[in-house]
């Protein structure tokens, strides 16, 4: 477990380890909490030459409230994001989603923003920015850009970052009396889903106004289950009701094969987790 | 000088090796700094099989800090082939095992070249350089289609992939006891390959004394004496030039019951050298290349009457070898052709096993070896049988077991299972449980058709180890003894150093050891130190595995002890001026009957006999003694396992629910060990029965190459164990134990499968393959209902 040779820098603000990213071309790597880069350095699995320490630049960690959307440094690790009060009041599904990341010491250094910019598909957070309407915010040598958790999650491991841009925040809206639920099916606790489906229901009047819906490990990248969201506009919050919309969850997924599950399984996981995960939802609040 | 007054045996007693070993303040041998120290890397074959055209290492050498680099012709010279200590038959073929490879690789992982450089980041890097041509050769995976005619061979001077046919047929002729049978049943059931994952990966360091000729060689191994024994073999330094040293060990599970490529490669290297070398595998590099486990297809038959008496049983294996023959790869199943008829009397016991070659990591030794998979299958089958004949799976048991009075019992297979109790485990073991409430739940659940499913698993088990006598080992063709050697120095200062022949690799035979020592001697528990896994300081020993410490290594220490008080018995007669007869000895004290003031304790004599002014006429001045233990029999633990699962059958997952053992050790020295190694032992069953398995892809690739992958439980995965033990000694040692230390292992794999088919059963599944993962669960409840 020796990783390959690299260099590197330890920038101390924002504006040189953008101006180093721009320097090393494509040629440079982020790090940040390091859970995800540092294995992949560690099985020669990514060779780069710069490995750019973003881990002490002050200011990029910690939750504030702008207005009706919570700003979360994209430094804030796991471990606090959980603990955060602004992030229990306003949007739980985060803190519930990032309680089932790996394992303690994971959590106490791995990032927030170190996992959506990793885009790894099995991982739980970037279904969860998507369920979220998350926004990113990246600052490059043009300034700063804001992009739609939509938009972000291009292909496998690739984000809509470009090279010479980093990460600072995660800007979530605020929701206010909306149920949810993650519901992540591994095989053993510290392991990636086989498939994860993070829950955010509306309700009104019996009725499940509106649902959101976002699938880990159902593709390349991040999805929302968008039939099974149709199907639930306006639909009675009720067992029947809501299997008959889940039933569609894997539409449009392409999900992977490995010793954990077939592509088969996987979409029928997906189904079912859906009803479980929107039932919880839709019964929470 | 105060002795002990209460018994240590049987005391639950914190394990003195803890402090270091868990605070990690202690020797390991990736820890070990030496001037000078040289670091090892070695390229490994990225194909499963493949013609090696070229191997230039010349570019690694351009390298900052490359001191040597080597392929495997380099090193030829020199450098023999890896050990088999048991070719099981006589006709076994046994291909030649270069430690690099020369002309073949033949399974990925295979070392091909190494590189010997200042710091092990220079290593690492400069294997990217070596040049090496290879030739792809077919792979050979499927252990059935390898055994046809015109199947590619694994090693193709031998002309087949069979490397031997092992048949036993013992009692009666099978297929005539057939014949009268009502009930024959046949199944197949599929042991996965095991990756053992012990804590600590393997390490060696090797520290050359050019001048004299001599190596000290550090290596994270189970058999330190074994080792020594070997190496000299296989690189030709002298046995008396080489010293090993087990310092702590983490973990082996087995995989360190090994003579590696990578130790002799290390000492060849630091010899040609004349430098101090090191090298360390990595998690995923052990994946490819220490030792696996299991792997086998297993195809059983039992015959059985209406009313639910056993007749015979055939079984005929299939057994992935790997690549090539490790330490005691053929060996492995044979140890479980003994223990496929398990508790039960039967009448007829036929047994084939048909070893196989394939282009993937060798097998070898995990803990159970050959047991687990053997009474996975009795145990699977018993099920079946029960559902047949519509009985209770355990009054099935109940009906077929050797009864506790007719202990010692011949055992269809041909050995001698000297004590047991099975009746009082499984009562014990059903109480526990809430067996009958559980079964009335089970039924209204079914009843109503819960999506949720409980089942209900059921695992009777016997094991034969503490693998001992050496004549039975003998006639097994096992290349070693079964003895174990323990020594005992009386120090002058009262003070007692234990020497034993043993490796501890995690057993904590510190603590046990000095608890035998202390209640035979007398002496105070922390008065005792035990010395162990060096070849100079511990030279004569057979080292740990087979669940063999205790009952023999122990077994020598009780022993070697009882000789010393027996010498310093004399001394203290002369002493005391009275007659050895009329001394009591207790508590460390020898006292004259009837005059308790006439007293002289265990450690005034030992510095009597240091300064040996007045012993009696013609003793030898000491009263240390050794012992070399080699039991007359096997030992055989047992025990009853019950374990209930809730099985989600929209998702497919089992969850454990409850799981009760009680096992059957026989006498217990620590109990705070005994429950440790119950409990780790059930982990790595029920590890086995849910989760873990090294898979290949189509071209023999390892696909579980990482943890990631390859899912290892940890304690949030597990439930509570509830254990219980019942207490019948064995009567092949004098400490009455039977050994501990793969029982759990042996007996939750089949109880947690049991329990799974339990719960599906009514839903029209008879079979799942292991691991039972979510995925295969619900494939199997989809094939049932299609």
């Amino acid at each position: 477990m020796i990783p390959p040779a690299f260099e590197y820098a330890r920038p101390t603000s924002v504006d040189e380890a953008v101006r180093t990213l721009a320097e090393a071309g494509d040629e440079a790597k982020v790090l940040a909490g390091g859970q995800s880069l540092l294995p992949l350095l560690r099985l020669r699995l990514a060779f780069p030459e710069l490995v750019v320490d973003v881990g002490r630049i002050p200011g990029l960690s910690g939750v504030r409230e702008d207005g009706d959307t919570l700003v979360i440094g994209a430094l804030t690790t796991h471990h606090d994001v959980i603990r955060d009060p602004l992030v229990g009041r306003y949007t739980g599904l985060l803190a519930a989603a990032t309680r089932t990341v790996a394992d303690p010491a994971v959590r106490h250094r791995g990032t927030l923003g170190g996992s959506l910019a990793h885009a790894d598909p099995a991982g739980d957070l970037p279904a969860v920015a998507l369920a979220l309407d998350a926004e990113l915010v990246a600052v490059g040598p043009q300034g700063r850009r804001t992009i739609a958790a939509r938009e972000f999650f291009v292909d496998y491991l690739q984000t809509a970052l470009r090279p010479d841009e980093l990460l600072v925040e995660v800007r979530v809206p605020k929701r206010y009396g909306w149920g949810f639920h993650y519901e992540k099916f591994n095989r053993v606790a510290q392991a990636w889903a086989v498939v994860g489906v993070a829950a955010l229901v509306r309700r009104d009047n019996g009725h499940i106004a509106e649902a959101r819906i976002g699938l880990t490990n159902m593709g390349a990248t991040p999805l929302r289950a968008a039939a099974s969201e149709a199907a639930l506009a306006g639909a009675p919050a009720a067992a029947d009701a809501v299997a008959r919309a889940a039933a569609s969850a894997a539409e449009g997924t392409r999900p992977s094969s490995d010793p954990s599950g077939t592509p088969e399984y996987r979409a029928h996981l997906a189904r079912v987790l859906t009803r479980r995960a929107v039932l919880a939802a839709a019964g929470g609040e | 000088m105060t002795g002990a007054t209460e018994r240590e045996v049987g005391r639950a007693r914190l394990r003195k090796e803890d402090a270091r070993l868990v605070t990690g303040q202690t020797t390991w041998t990736d820890n070990i700094q030496v001037t000078g120290l040289l670091h090892l890397a070695i390229l490994r074959s990225p194909m499963a099989h493949a013609r090696v055209d070229r191997v230039d290492v010349s570019p690694a050498l351009e390298r900052p800090g490359v001191v040597a680099a080597f392929s495997g012709r380099d090193l030829a010279e020199g450098l023999g082939s890896l050990p088999c200590a048991w070719p099981v038959t006589e006709d076994i073929v046994l291909p030649d095992h270069p430690p690099l490879a020369v002309d073949e690789v033949r399974y990925a992982g295979d070392p091909v070249a190494v590189v010997v450089a200042r710091d092990r980041y220079a290593a690492a890097d400069a294997l990217e350089a070596i040049e090496v041509d290879y030739t792809p050769l077919p792979p050979v995976l499927d252990l059935e289609a390898s055994l046809a005619e015109d199947a590619p061979l694994v090693h193709a001077d031998k002309g087949t992939n069979r490397c031997y046919v092992w048949p036993l047929a013992t009692g009666e002729d099978y297929a005539s006891v057939k014949e009268r049978a009502d009930v024959v049943l046949k199944r197949r059931y599929l042991q996965q390959r095991l990756i053992p994952n012990a804590m600590e990966p393997r390490a060696v360091v090797v520290t050359p004394l050019p001048a004299s000729g001599e190596y000290t060689v550090y290596s994270a191994t189970q058999i330190p004496h074994i080792l020594r024994i070997m190496l000299a073999m296989v690189t030709g330094v002298p046995e008396h030039k080489l010293r090993v040293i087990a310092p702590d060990v983490g973990g082996g599970f087995g995989s360190k019951l090994q003579v590696y490529g990578e130790e002799a490669i290390a000492l060849t290297v630091a010899r040609r050298l004349g430098r101090p070398v090191k090298w360390t595998e990595s998690r995923s590099e052990g994946y490819l290349a220490t030792h696996h486990g299991r792997g086998m297809i297993q195809d059983v038959e039992i015959a059985a009457t209406r009313e639910g008496k056993l007749l015979g049983l055939k079984v005929d294996l299939l057994a992935d070898m790997g690549a090539y023959l490790m330490l005691v790869t053929p060996g492995v199943p044979i140890l479980g052709a003994f223990m496929y008829p398990g508790i039960y009397k039967m009448d007829a016991y036929d047994f084939t096993c048909t070893g196989v070659f394939t282009t993937r990591t060798p097998t070898d030794a995990y803990r159970g070896a050959g047991r687990p998979e053997a009474t996975y299958a009795i145990e699977r089958i018993m099920d079946e049988l029960a559902v047949e004949l519509d009985l209770d799976p355990v009054e099935l048991r109940r009906r077929n077991w050797i009864r506790h009075e007719e202990f010692p019992y011949p055992s269809v297979a041909g050995l001698t299972y000297d004590s047991g109790n099975y009746e009082a485990a499984t009562d014990k073991a059903l109480a526990l449980f809430g067996y009958d409430d559980l079964r009335a739940e089970q039924q209204k659940r079914n009843e109503r058709g819960d999506t949720v499913r409980l089942g209900i698993g059921v695992s009777t088990y016997t094991e034969m180890c503490g693998l001992a006598p050496s004549r039975v080992l003998g006639d097994l063709r096992y290349g070693a003894g079964g003895w174990e050697a323990a020594s005992i120095r009386m120090l002058p200062t009262g003070k007692v150093e234990v020497v034993t022949g043993t490796s501890p690799h995690g057993q904590g035979h510190v603590t046990s050891w000095s608890q035998i020592a202390a209640d035979v001697l007398g002496v105070s528990f922390d008065d005792v130190e035990v010395v162990h896994g060096d070849t100079k300081a511990a030279p004569q020993g057979m080292d740990t595995y087979g669940s063999r410490s205790l009952v023999v290594g122990g077994a020598a220490v009780h022993q070697a002890a009882v000789k010393v008080v027996a010498k310093a018995r004399k001394v203290a007669a002369h002493l005391l001026e009275a007659s050895e007869d009329d001394l009591e000895f207790a508590g460390g004290v020898f006292s004259v009957k009837g005059s308790p003031e006439a007293r002289t304790t265990i450690q005034e004599i030992a510095l009597a006999t240091f300064s040996s002014h007045d012993l009696p006429d013609g003793m030898e001045p000491t009263i240390n003694a050794e012992h070399v233990m080699d039991p007359e029999n096997f030992s055989y633990p047992h025990g009853t396992h019950l374990c209930a699962v809730e099985v989600d059958t929209e998702t497919g997952r089992t969850t454990i629910r409850s799981y009760v053992c009680v096992d059957d050790v026989g006498r217990v020295v620590n109990p705070l060990i005994v429950e440790g190694q119950v409990h780790g032992g059930i982990a790595q069953g029920i590890a086995q029965a849910l989760y873990e398995e090294a898979v290949y892809d189509d071209e023999g690739n390892l696909v579980s190459g990482t943890m990631a992958d390859y899912l290892v439980p940890s304690a949030v995965d597990l439930p509570d164990f509830v254990t219980d033990r019942t207490e019948t000694p064995a009567t092949s040692n004098p400490l009455g134990a039977k050994g501990v230390g793969e029982a759990g292992t042996i007996a939750a794999t089949p109880a947690v499968v049991n329990a799974i088919v339990d719960a599906l059963r009514p839903l029209g599944v008879t079979e799942v393959a292991m691991p039972c993962t979510p995925g295969r669960v619900w494939q199997a409840l989809k094939e049932a209902s299609a």
